[in-house]
Order: structure tokens, then C-alpha cells, then sequence
């Protein structure tokens, strides 16, 4: 496909700004950049279609099933994008006077105490604008609340060795050094492994529950006493709530502090890699460490405050406004029996997916799953040089978006699957048959499936040519 | 069912059967019993009517100011009806990050269109796919400078506050010593950072223009902070961009921005989008996702996220940042902006931003009591005292219908764009006689 | 498998070419780079670093994995092989001509084992 800058020709262009009513001023020569920047020279007619174009090229929710472990890929309902673009709040300066911006604060305010409901969280803010941003957040309150007792020998966070690759990389940025702990064969935290880890240098312990292998961790109550006993705090890492939201509270596992992913559970859209938005709870003793401003509410009246110890700001403004918008409108909407039911229809088409897949594919771990499950397709590629990659290239072909592959990293040849609550028994049954139907290709002509996807725009994409001889922007080609 | 689950009770009886269960509960056995949540205190759901009419209701309670002169870091821009169209076709919203990209090609490419404009926009030989904001970019510019022997951050005391105490929450937490230079006469202190910089430091960061409105020297302070052997990082206004000297012809080692002013709404402090370019020297020390050219097995031209080794999901406690996931929408909205504007367009829009407010400040000025507390020359903000109390004055220019200027230390600080008309201006002018009768 | 006999290795994958007095050059195996499948980029130290023993010196990139070089040697860097800054794949096709780094004043070496036992090593690990 052409490329904008391949589309564009001199002297082309959309009409926009009206000629200027006030006289012109002299710049100084010498302040003004020397060419102009090479940017399309496009009639919004041709603009428009080769946006149209590049979106024919995009898999979104809303262009088939796309059960991406990990992600929570959920319908993501329209009239969060209409609440979203009210020019009420679109058209809000955020140095307004708080007088003229209540509606916004009220937004806000109403999301933290819906979010610390749903959290067992006391606090919660909403300035971070991504998951990781929200691990950051977390561990700075940690790290401050340690600091403020003058204890700074605590050093160490924890981390299971089936964890995301940003909790690690969340500790570097705050400072800490990472101790890995074993997962056991359930694929939860081994408990001894964790005891022998923890000491007085122990600043906490970060967890998914239910964990990156889509079990619920049992033993999280000694989990965290432990964490607790040893004078460390534990922090919830929230990828996982679709899950458990309104069946069990991170406050009630004994977390001090989680994150959430407003665009994972709580509907609001990927938008292909962000805006998202995470927003950090965390219970009283560590809410004068937040980053601030956060939102009060004096004589009936909303303000932004500074919390007294604020680890400062961890990006400008509240966070990612018009994305708390749409979590708001969400879970107003669902209200307290459609919130656990979204989580106990996640369960259930996890559940009902991999009962249909079990026996043909190997599981990594046996029971009932969470909200996803893990399938390791290891056997198979010893018996017909099919990996997980192979698998997940030509669900494509079938219009399905590929599960997350080769992860989490303990558990080999990993494909995993998080159908979510907002797909029907259909689409899991015709997954379902997919996934069957490419079992019985890898038997037969595991050569084709080397080369999936078949169908798709491109085929697979050089990687390595791309990382050797990196190409990351269009340059002109000399006449 | 409802409320976005397609499945009724009996389907999910039917598929709890189908499993030889009775019920959901039977799959939460490991949950412990006395953790289990009996009823969140919450309010009852609501149906799309009712949920609409609250939402309403609340974005009724703020006032919409039709005439806005405040910016210092979020600002008042035309938006080109088609950025919107665009960018709410629901493939774009609805997907993921383009791990897949024999399913992403759409997003992989107008990300790496936007790389390309923003390359041009700063004069920078490479951009990543962008970060949360521009404060958050300009604090990730400062991890990328850290080396073994350098790591204090020397910053201007002219940058936006609220980027300033990003970059220091950031450092704080990494142990990395920021030092902040009082700003002079409005603009950096060239002396005083001179003298600041000494062989541990890192880098230094400066904001174009500043946060007063002020054009710093941006080559000068370049130069300075190669001859003492550390990187100069420079924050940019993406709009002054068509008209100003960019980092690149001022030789700064990273660009940083704060990208709203490219067809985002003010929308009361985001989503917005920090853009972050630099010299091909640093180009494996950026954070965050990059989108590269390859081919595809038939040789046709594909794009990849690529150089991902230096990401946290590869490089786990050995990163250098956390950051996994772009404002690609934003990145989208950015780029279509700018096509829409073209090279002629933005900088039609960057002169109208410098004459109206130019205009501004001279009928301003002819106000007793109004006068301009910095002389330098600006871009489209300028502070000016006032002969009142500048709570007051915004206050009353509020019940007339006008977001007035920022109250800061000095005065006020105002913000002139494009969608000043000259009649806006002027009732300005006048709003203002009044209020500083 | 490729292990040439004049050369020491370390059981983490290094191979080690004494060159003269307390100078040697350091390198991936055959094996190693094998495991780890294509090579993007090398990050290399700094002429007139030291490097200790056991401890890692560099680190290599394939697209998805990065992984440490550790040095057999107690050492001072004292040149980089810059033609794999641009071309990393030379370790892929030629792992004993494409050297990373040549040290001088060794003060301390790992114990290293010969190619044999070296072979034994990589069969094990499979």
C-alpha cells in the first residue's frame, strides 16, 4: 500500500484556517527553522481514503473474535465513545478554575470511589495512563512509605517467575534490585521459595491473582501474610481483575496497593496500543504518598489537592481524562450485579472454551481456569514441527485474532486464550472447531502451516532484516 | 442478559451442563470462601438512556468557554473535521497493540507515517511510536542520557512546572540528581547552567518556546552542553515547530513534546500524546514501541514493530524503561492532523499563533497597569502584570464568558492561537479595561 | 557443531584465544550463537573498560531474546570489534573469526575447558 508521503503532491492540500485578521509581526530571521518539514501535501478526499484504506488492514474487537490471553479484548461499547466526545468535557481546559470544571472532577471522583469499591482500596488515582505507568505509580508509593519510616534497607521487590516482563523493568525504575521467586507446579507461588526470599531487605511483592497462567492462587492469604510479616507490602498488578471483579477484592487478598486497566476490564478501547488508562488504589497508611493533584471535596464543592507527602506527578495533568469517562459510563452501567457477572461470564467462557479444546490440545495446568487458560503446544511440535506460532499465524485465516504465544515464559510453546465475557457461545464454538480443524492440518500438511497466514495482507514479515538494518521512517527517493 | 453479555441464563446453564457443572460458583473453588465479595456497595446498573442522562448531566456542571486564552501546557487549536473521522473508525479504536502484524498493517503504517512527521516536525533523524505525554517524555529523555560516569540532569527553571516535577519524580526514584537553574529575565540562565554542568552530568533539558511564551537560544544552549560533554534535550511546542528553528538545526541530542496541540481536544488534561525523537546515535536508548520497514516472505513491503530487545518484555529488570504500550491513537490523530494541514498549514497556523498574540499583547499593553514582565521575544504566550489582583481578574473575565490567562507568580500568563479571532481579541481588550478600572 | 581445538571455552558459551602475554580475544560459540538464531545487535564495552570475571561484559540481541556475554577473564577492554556494531549476523555465519572484544592484562582466568570438554557441555545441555 502507498504510503502518505507517496500520495502527496505539490501544491495539494485541505482547506482549513480562515486568512489572518490581525497584521503580521516581524519574526526575527534568525529564530525561524530553514525548510519546511516534509509533510503530505494531501486533498482530504485522498486523505480520508488512505485512512479508510489502512483501517481495512487493522483487526479490531469489532472485526472478529480476538481472544488475546492477557489483553482482555472485550466488546467495547459505543456509548462510552459518545459519553467521551460531549463537548462538556472534550472542550475543558485542566487549568480551568475548578469552579467552571465540576462535571470533570465529579467524573473523577466518582470513578476513584467506584474503582475503591471494586478494589477493597481506600484511594485511588487516576493519573497514570497505562498498566505500567500504573506499576510505577505503585512502587513509588511503596518506596515512599518505607522512606518515610527512615527503613532503607528495603531494597528488593519480589517478583514470580511467571510476571509480565514490566513488573521486573516497573522495580529497575524505582530503584529496586528484582529477587525472582519459583512458580510451583500448579503454576502458583511456591510458598517456601517465597519464605526463603523475603528478609528485612524486602520492599514487597508484586502479583497477579489469578496469575499469568489463569489460576486462581489459593494460598494467597499466606501469600501476602508473609510479604506482611517480613515488613515488606504487597501490590496487586491488576491485569488479571476481569477475572474476579465484584467476586473477590485485592484489598481482601491483603494487597496495600493495585493497578487497574481501565482499557482491560473496564471496556474502554486499545485504540491500537493506547490511550489507555491506570489508575493506582491503595488503602489509607500509603494514600499521603499519592501523586497528585488529587480530587476533594470541600463544602460541597469538588478542588485539587496536593496529598502531603506526594511522591510528586508521574505525568501532567489528572491522567487520561476522556478514557476515565468511558470506564465511568461502564460501570455505572453495569452497577453492582453486572459487575461480577462480567467476571463470571469470563470464567465461564474461558472455561467452556478450553473444556472444548481439552484432549485435543495438551493444557499446562489441569482444572478449572480463570478467566484464560494456557495451552502448551509442545508435544505437538515434537511430533510435527507445528509451534505455537504456526497455530496462532493461521487462526488468522479464519478471521480469529492469533491468542497471546510464548508466554508466560515458564510454560513452553504457550498459547494463551482470554475469550472474555462479551462473546457467544457461537463464536467459542466455532473457535472451537477452528482450533480442531488446524490440529488435523498440523497432522496432515504441517508444511502449510509454516507459511500461515495465507489470507492475510502481508505474509509473515522479516523481523531480523527489520531489526539488522533498522528502516523507521520514509525517505524520499532522489529524482 | 444485557449490559454487553450476549449469553442468557439459560445459555449459561446450557454450557455449565455441557462442562458437568451446576453452577458458576463450582469454578471459584479456589477463591476462599471468606474472601468472596456478598454485594458491592454500589448503585444498581443503569439502562444506556439513564447512564447517558447522568454522564449529561455531569459535563453540564463545567462551563464551555467559547473564548479561551489560557495554554501553559494544554492548547486551544482548530481541529480539522476529518482528524475525527478518522480516527473513530472502529478498527483503529478496537484493536491492540500491533503484535500481530500480519493483522496490523493499518496501524504499523500510520505509525510509522507519523514517525516520519515527526522527524520532520523536530529536525531528528529517528521518533519512537510515542509515550503517555509530554511530561512523561521528557522525563523517559532524561533516563535515556543516563551513563555510568553521567547522570545529573541540569533543567531549566523556565519549563512547565508540571513537566518539571515529572522529570524530578522520575529522577527521585532512580537516585538520579536533578538540578534546577532559576530562569533569568523569563528564559534559562545561560551563565548559571554553564556552571551547573560539571562531569557527571547527563544531560540538560530547556523547553522551546518556554514556559513564559520565551524563544530560548536553543543552538547556544545545544553547544553548551556538548562542549561540557553531556546531552542536551530540548522540549518542543509542536505547532511553533512550522515556523521556529527545530532541535535538529539546533543540535539538540533528543526532541521531546508534548503533542496535543496536533488535533487533540483540551479535554481536560487527556489523553494527549509525548512525542520523542533523536539523533540515529541514541537511537537504540529509546523507549517504548518503534515501527520499522521489512518485507514480507513475497518481498512486498511490510511494517514490524521492531528493535523490541530494548523492551521490557525482553529485557526485564535490565531495561531501561517500563513503558509497553504507545498512544497509537493519538500518534494517529497527530499524524492526520498534519497531513490535513500540510507543510503550508501548519505554518500559516504557527504565524497566525505569533501575530494574533502579538497583537494581543500590544492592545494588552496599552491598559494602565498592564504591562509585559518578559521582553524577549515570544511565540504565543507572554506574561503581563495587572494592575489587580490576577485571581480577580481571570475570575471576572470568567463571568464574562472568557477563560482568561494563567495566574502565575508574575502576572498572567496568556495564550493567543489561531482560534482568536481579532473580534475576540478585542473583547478582550475590552473585558479587560473594565476589569482593571 | 564447530569446536576448534586451539581454542578455550567457558561453560556459559565464550570462547577464549590467548594471543600473547595476559592478552586474549573473547568471542561466542558456535553453539551460542546457534541457540540464540539470528543476531540484530551487539552492545559492546568501552575501550579501557575492565572486565571481571564471570561477569557480564556485552550483551547480543536476536529479535526476540537478549542474552549476556560473560567474561572468562579478569581484564582490561583494550579494542571492540566495530564491524559486528553493523553487521552482527559475522557471528552467526563465522563465530570463531568474529571476535567482540581483545583484552590485555589478564590478572585473573576462569577455569576453562578444552574443546572436548566443551562438546560434552553442549551435549548435555542438548
Amino acid at each position: 500500500m502507498e504510503l502518505i508521503f507517496e500520495r502527496s503532491h505539490v501544491g495539494r492540500g485541505c482547506s482549513v484556517l480562515p486568512a489572518c485578521d490581525v497584521p503580521a509581526y516581524d519574526v526575527p530571521e534568525s529564530l525561524c527553522r530553514k525548510s519546511a518539514p516534509m509533510l503530505p501535501e494531501i486533498a482530504e478526499v485522498d486523505l480520508g481514503r488512505h485512512y479508510t484504506q489502512l483501517a481495512k488492514q487493522t483487526h479490531g474487537v469489532n472485526d472478529g473474535f480476538y481472544p488475546l490471553g492477557s489483553c482482555t479484548m472485550k466488546y467495547n461499547p459505543r456509548v462510552n465513545e459518545e459519553m467521551a466526545a460531549l463537548p462538556g468535557f472534550t472542550k475543558i481546559h485542566p487549568l480551568q478554575p475548578v469552579e467552571t470544571a465540576q462535571g470533570c472532577l465529579e467524573v473523577l471522583a466518582r470513578a476513584e470511589s467506584t474503582l475503591s469499591e471494586i478494589t477493597g482500596m481506600d484511594r485511588v488515582t487516576l493519573q497514570p495512563a497505562a498498566g505500567a505507568h500504573g506499576e510505577y505509580t505503585g512502587l513509588l508509593l511503596i518506596r515512599a512509605y518505607h522512606l518515610s519510616r527512615g527503613d532503607t534497607a528495603r531494597t528488593k521487590i519480589i517478583v514470580p517467575d511467571s510476571a509480565h516482563g514490566t513488573n521486573p523493568a516497573s522495580a529497575t525504575m524505582c530503584g529496586y534490585t528484582v529477587v525472582s521467586v519459583p512458580s510451583d507446579a500448579d503454576g502458583c507461588v511456591d510458598l517456601d521459595g517465597l519464605r526463603a526470599a523475603v528478609g528485612p531487605d524486602t520492599a514487597g511483592l508484586m502479583l497477579t491473582n489469578p496469575n499469568t497462567v489463569g489460576l486462581f492462587d489459593k494460598n494467597i492469604l499466606e501469600i501476602t501474610q508473609i510479604v506482611h510479616d517480613a515488613g515488606g507490602l504487597c501490590y496487586y498488578d491488576g491485569a488479571n481483575l476481569n477475572a474476579v471483579m465484584g467476586v473477590v477484592r485485592p484489598g481482601d487478598m491483603g494487597f496495600d496497593c493495585v493497578h487497574l486497566n481501565l482499557h482491560k476490564t473496564f471496556s474502554t478501547p486499545h485504540g491500537g496500543g493506547g490511550p489507555g488508562s491506570g489508575p493506582v488504589g491503595c488503602k489509607a497508611f500509603l494514600a499521603p504518598f499519592l501523586p497528585g493533584p488529587v480530587v476533594v471535596k470541600k463544602d460541597g464543592q469538588y478542588d485539587l489537592q496536593m496529598p502531603e507527602q506526594t511522591v510528586g506527578r508521574v505525568r501532567t495533568f489528572y491522567g487520561n481524562f476522556l478514557v476515565v469517562v468511558k470506564a465511568l459510563t461502564y460501570i455505572l452501567t453495569l452497577g453492582k450485579e453486572g459487575i461480577p457477572e462480567a467476571s463470571t461470564g469470563a470464567v465461564l467462557n474461558a472455561n467452556y472454551l478450553m473444556h472444548q479444546l481439552e484432549g485435543h490440545y495438551d493444557m499446562a495446568y489441569h482444572g478449572p481456569c480463570m478467566h484464560e487458560f494456557v495451552m502448551t503446544l509442545e508435544t505437538l511440535k515434537k511430533e510435527t514441527g507445528v509451534s505455537a506460532m504456526d497455530v496462532a499465524k493461521r487462526l488468522i485465516d479464519f478471521g480469529i485474532h492469533p491468542p497471546t504465544m510464548y508466554f508466560p515464559l515458564i510454560v513452553h510453546e504457550a498459547l494463551m486464550v482470554e475469550p472474555t465475557e462479551t462473546e457467544s457461545r457461537e463464536t467459542l464454538d466455532h473457535a472451537a472447531q477452528v482450533f480442531l480443524e488446524i490440529l488435523q492440518e498440523a497432522r496432515k500438511d504441517p508444511e502449510s502451516l509454516h507459511e500461515a497466514p495465507h489470507n492475510a495482507p502481508i505474509g509473515r514479515p522479516d523481523e531480523v532484516g527489520a531489526a539488522r538494518h533498522p528502516v523507521l521512517r520514509y525517505t524520499p527517493v532522489e529524482a | 442478559m444485557g449490559r454487553y453479555i450476549p449469553a442468557s441464563d439459560q445459555e449459561r446453564q446450557e454450557m455449565l451442563k455441557s462442562m458437568g457443572l451446576s453452577s458458576i460458583d463450582q469454578l471459584y473453588a479456589a477463591v476462599p470462601a471468606q474472601m468472596r465479595v456478598k454485594e458491592l456497595n454500589l448503585p444498581a446498573g443503569l439502562s444506556e438512556l439513564e447512564v447517558r442522562q447522568v454522564m449529561e448531566e455531569m459535563a453540564q456542571k463545567n462551563t464551555q468557554f467559547s473564548s479561551i486564552f489560557r495554554g501553559a501546557g494544554a492548547y486551544n487549536h482548530y481541529i480539522p473535521s476529518i482528524v475525527k473521522t478518522v480516527t473513530s473508525k472502529e478498527e483503529f479504536v478496537t484493536a491492540y497493540t500491533p503484535y500481530q502484524a500480519e493483522l496490523s498493517q493499518g496501524i504499523l503504517q500510520s505509525i510509522f507515517e507519523y514517525q516520519t512527521m515527526i522527524c520532520e516536525l523536530t529536525g531528528m533523524e529517528v521518533s519512537n511510536a510515542s509515550v503517555y505525554d509530554g511530561g512523561s517524555a521528557a522525563a523517559e529523555a532524561v533516563m535515556m542520557c543516563q551513563e555510568r560516569k553521567r547522570s545529573k540532569a541540569v533543567v531549566s527553571g523556565a519549563v512547565n512546572p508540571q513537566v518539571l516535577t515529572t522529570i524530578e519524580t522520575y529522577c527521585s526514584s532512580r537516585s538520579v540528581p536533578v538540578q534546577v537553574i532559576p530562569a533569568k529575565d523569563g528564559k534559562t540562565d545561560l551563565e548559571a547552567m554553564a556552571a551547573a554542568i560539571d562531569d557527571t552530568t547527563a544531560c540538560i533539558y530547556f523547553q522551546q518556546p518556554n514556559f513564559y511564551g520565551q524563544i530560548e537560544d536553543g543552538q547556544g544552549l545545544c553547544q553548551m552542553a556538548h562542549e561540557k560533554g553531556c546531552k542536551a534535550i530540548m522540549g518542543v511546542n509542536p505547532i511553533a515547530m512550522g515556523m521556529l528553528q527545530t532541535p535538529g538545526e539546533c543540535g539538540a541530542d533528543i526532541a521531546v513534546g508534548e503533542g496535543q496541540p496536533l488535533g487533540m481536544s483540551l479535554a481536560f488534561g487527556g489523553p494527549y500524546l509525548g512525542f520523542m525523537a533523536s539523533t540515529q546515535a541514541m537511537m537504540r536508548k529509546l523507549p517504548g514501541r518503534i515501527v520499522g520497514q521489512t518485507t514480507d516472505a513475497k518481498g512486498n513491503r511490510a511494517f514490524v514493530l521492531t528493535l523490541q530487545a530494548r523492551e521490557q518484555h525482553i529485557r526485564r529488570e535490565k531495561a531501561s524503561s517500563n513503558i509497553c504500550s504507545n498512544q497509537a491513537l493519538c500518534a494517529m490523530t497527530a499524524a492526520v492532523y498534519l497531513a490535513a494541514m500540510g507543510p503550508k498549514g501548519l505554518a500559516e497556523c504557527a504565524h497566525q499563533c505569533y501575530n494574533k498574540a502579538h497583537y494581543a499583547q500590544e492592545k494588552l499593553c496599552q491598559i494602565p497597569g498592564v504591562s509585559l514582565v518578559y521582553t524577549g521575544p515570544y511565540f504565543h504566550e507572554f506574561v503581563t502584570t495587572t494592575p489587580v489582583c490576577s485571581q480577580t481578574v481571570t475570575q471576572k473575565l470568567a463571568e464574562k464568558g472568557i477563560l482568561g490567562g494563567l495566574p502565575v507568580e508574575e502576572g498572567i500568563l496568556w495564550c493567543v492561537t489561531e482560534q482568536n479571532s481579532k473580534a475576540q481579541i478585542d473583547a478582550l481588550v475590552e473585558a479587560m479595561k473594565e476589569v482593571c478600572a | 557443531m564447530n569446536t576448534p581445538e586451539n581454542l578455550q571455552y567457558a561453560k556459559s558459551h565464550e570462547w577464549l584465544k590467548m594471543t600473547g602475554e595476559g592478552t586474549a580475544e573473547i568471542g561466542l560459540t558456535d553453539f551460542a550463537q546457534d541457540a540464540l538464531g539470528n543476531l540484530v545487535f551487539v552492545n559492546l564495552p568501552e575501550v579501557g573498560d575492565s572486565i571481571v570475571c564471570g561477569e557480564s561484559f556485552a550483551d547480543v540481541e536476536s529479535v526476540k531474546a537478549v542474552s549476556d556475554v560473560f567474561s572468562p577473564v579478569t581484564a582490561t577492554v583494550a579494542e571492540i570489534n566495530e564491524e559486528l556494531l553493523d553487521q552482527p549476523e559475522k557471528i552467526n555465519e563465522a563465530p570463531y573469526d568474529a571476535w567482540l572484544i581483545r583484552v590485555e592484562g589478564i590478572t585473573e582466568t576462569e577455569e576453562l575447558l578444552d574443546a572436548k570438554g566443551y562438546e560434552a557441555v553442549c551435549a548435555e545441555e542438548g
